[in-house]
């Protein structure tokens, strides 16, 4: 129940920050199988979802190793509360409609590809393998949540609306990428990940590109909710896990 | 979420139920290529004699179907990216297409079973990330026989890289047309794309090239 980890080696604080953020998203679009307003998007979201549950598979596995305490990437999927959890409240935000679901998976993929391709220059040799891995599947949601942006914003006036809507709703959660804390400046240290503001200026550009084709405004508030990467969640995260972990928790340990 | 890939399948099993293939080739000492051949480990030539090639081994892995997409063999996906003995080991280095492929788990125990069945008794599997597979890895053969079955292959150095789309000059596997369109990034499984064609107007799917 401990609010932070600190005792946790850098690597395996940043792994999890990694891991937990690609987990709840995923698990967060999983939500919409079988509920999509289309047979294509059902079918891409359920693989995007299944791509950022495989790399959360690395990152967690990566954070147990680092660890180094005997747990499981499946021990921390499972087995942890709310305050445990490291993931950007962004991707914890509750579906809403198709339009928000679009427009949150939007605002992280320009975020997580430029992390992604910075991590391949890692100096720690199994983010680096990661990251060259996850950052080919990243590419092609960047360009799938892009296009859809565009799509919906510069489409009807009610898919105008609506989109507009959940940047302005969204919005908020996207400033927490870019503040780093003590771990992060460790991790800049000794040359495992980059600074979370110097992916800024890359995210700006891609983003305000894609917003101003989809005839979209962004905010000009710059308020950033933050306490993520801490442990200190929105109330939804709770609900999420009460899902995601009821079977290991009614059945310690069952396997399938 | 426990990963199949990592782990080193050295349990015991019944001697193979089935011959060498053929009835030929199969554990003959003449044709066989292993490195451990010809008494370098002394008094271990009984069991190195016994030890298929590394050729043949290959050749075993060419004959085990993809599980999603049954037309072409893990060999020819271009995930198999290392065969080598260890001693009495087997090692098989595999890598995956995308990171939460299901077909992962199912790939690793057809390996296995195959294998075995084969009579490699120590098998151990290992995962490799890296370098990451790419599309580029899939075989001529492969690539043809994708066609074949009415996917089209993909196009090489047009991976996405999270810009903006551009459409692909895609071939309509049934009809040859590149009027053509995508219906969807997505398809159902993780490499693949939807697509249609405008002029016979079937639909089909794409590999993607990653």
């Amino acid at each position: 129940m401990s609010r932070i980890a600190t005792d946790m080696p850098p690597l395996a604080e940043f792994a999890l920050r990694m891991g937990d953020t690609c987990l709840i998203l995923g698990h967060r679009n999983s939500e919409w199988c079988g509920h999509s307003p289309a047979l294509e998007e059902d079918i891409a979201l359920a693989n995007t979802a299944l791509d950022l549950i495989g790399q959360t598979q690395l990152w967690l596995a990566l954070a147990a190793e680092a660890e180094g305490r005997g747990r499981t990437a499946d021990d921390f999927a499972f087995l942890r509360d709310v305050s445990g959890f490291r993931n950007l409240l962004l991707v914890e935000q509750p579906n809403g409609d198709f339009g928000r679901t679009v427009m949150r998976q939007f605002l992280f993929d320009a975020w997580h590809l430029p992390m992604l391709k910075a991590l391949t220059q890692s100096s720690e040799v199994r983010v680096a393998e990661i990251a060259e891995k996850a950052s080919k599947e990243a590419a092609y949601h960047l360009e799938r949540s892009g296009d859809l942006v565009i799509r919906l914003g510069d489409g009807t006036r009610e898919s105008h609306d609506r989109m507009q809507v959940a940047l302005d709703f969204l919005w908020p959660y996207t400033g927490e990428m870019f503040f780093g804390d003590a771990v992060d400046d460790e991790l800049v240290r000794a040359g495992i990940a980059p600074a979370p503001e110097s992916l800024k200026p890359a995210w700006e550009a891609h983003v305000g590109s894609i917003l101003a084709e989809a005839t979209l405004k962004a905010p000009e508030r710059s308020y950033a909710q933050k306490g993520g990467k801490r442990g200190v969640h929105s109330e939804h995260l709770g609900y999420i896990l009460a899902e995601m972990q009821f079977l290991q928790r009614a059945y310690p340990g069952a396997k399938w | 979420m426990s990963n199949l890939l990592s782990t080193q399948m050295n349990r015991e099993i019944p001697p193979p139920l089935t011959p060498p293939r053929k009835g030929e080739g199969g554990f003959n000492v003449a044709e066989s290529s292993s490195p451990l051949r010809g008494g370098v480990r002394g008094g271990g030539i009984e069991q190195a004699e016994s030890q298929p090639s590394i050729k043949e081994i290959w050749s075993w892995l060419g004959e085990i179907p993809d599980p999603e997409i049954p037309v072409i063999s893990l060999v020819d996906l271009g995930i198999i990216r290392k065969v080598a003995w260890t001693g009495d080991t087997l090692e098989v280095t595999v890598t995956p297409t995308y990171s939460g492929c299901p077909a992962t788990g199912v790939i690793n125990f057809e390996i296995d079973r195959h294998l075995r069945e084969r009579g490699i008794q120590k098998l151990a599997l290992k995962r490799q990330l890296s370098p990451a597979w790419t599309t580029a890895w899939i075989s001529a053969e492969g690539r043809e026989k994708l066609a074949e079955y009415g996917i089209a292959p993909p196009i090489e150095g047009t991976a996405a890289c999270g810009g903006a789309l551009k459409p692909l000059d895609v071939s309509c596997p049934r009809c040859g047309s590149k009027e053509t369109e995508k219906i969807s990034q997505f398809g159902s499984t993780p490499c693949k794309a939807s697509y249609r064609c405008t002029e016979c107007l079937e639909p089909f799917d794409y590999f993607k090239s990653i």
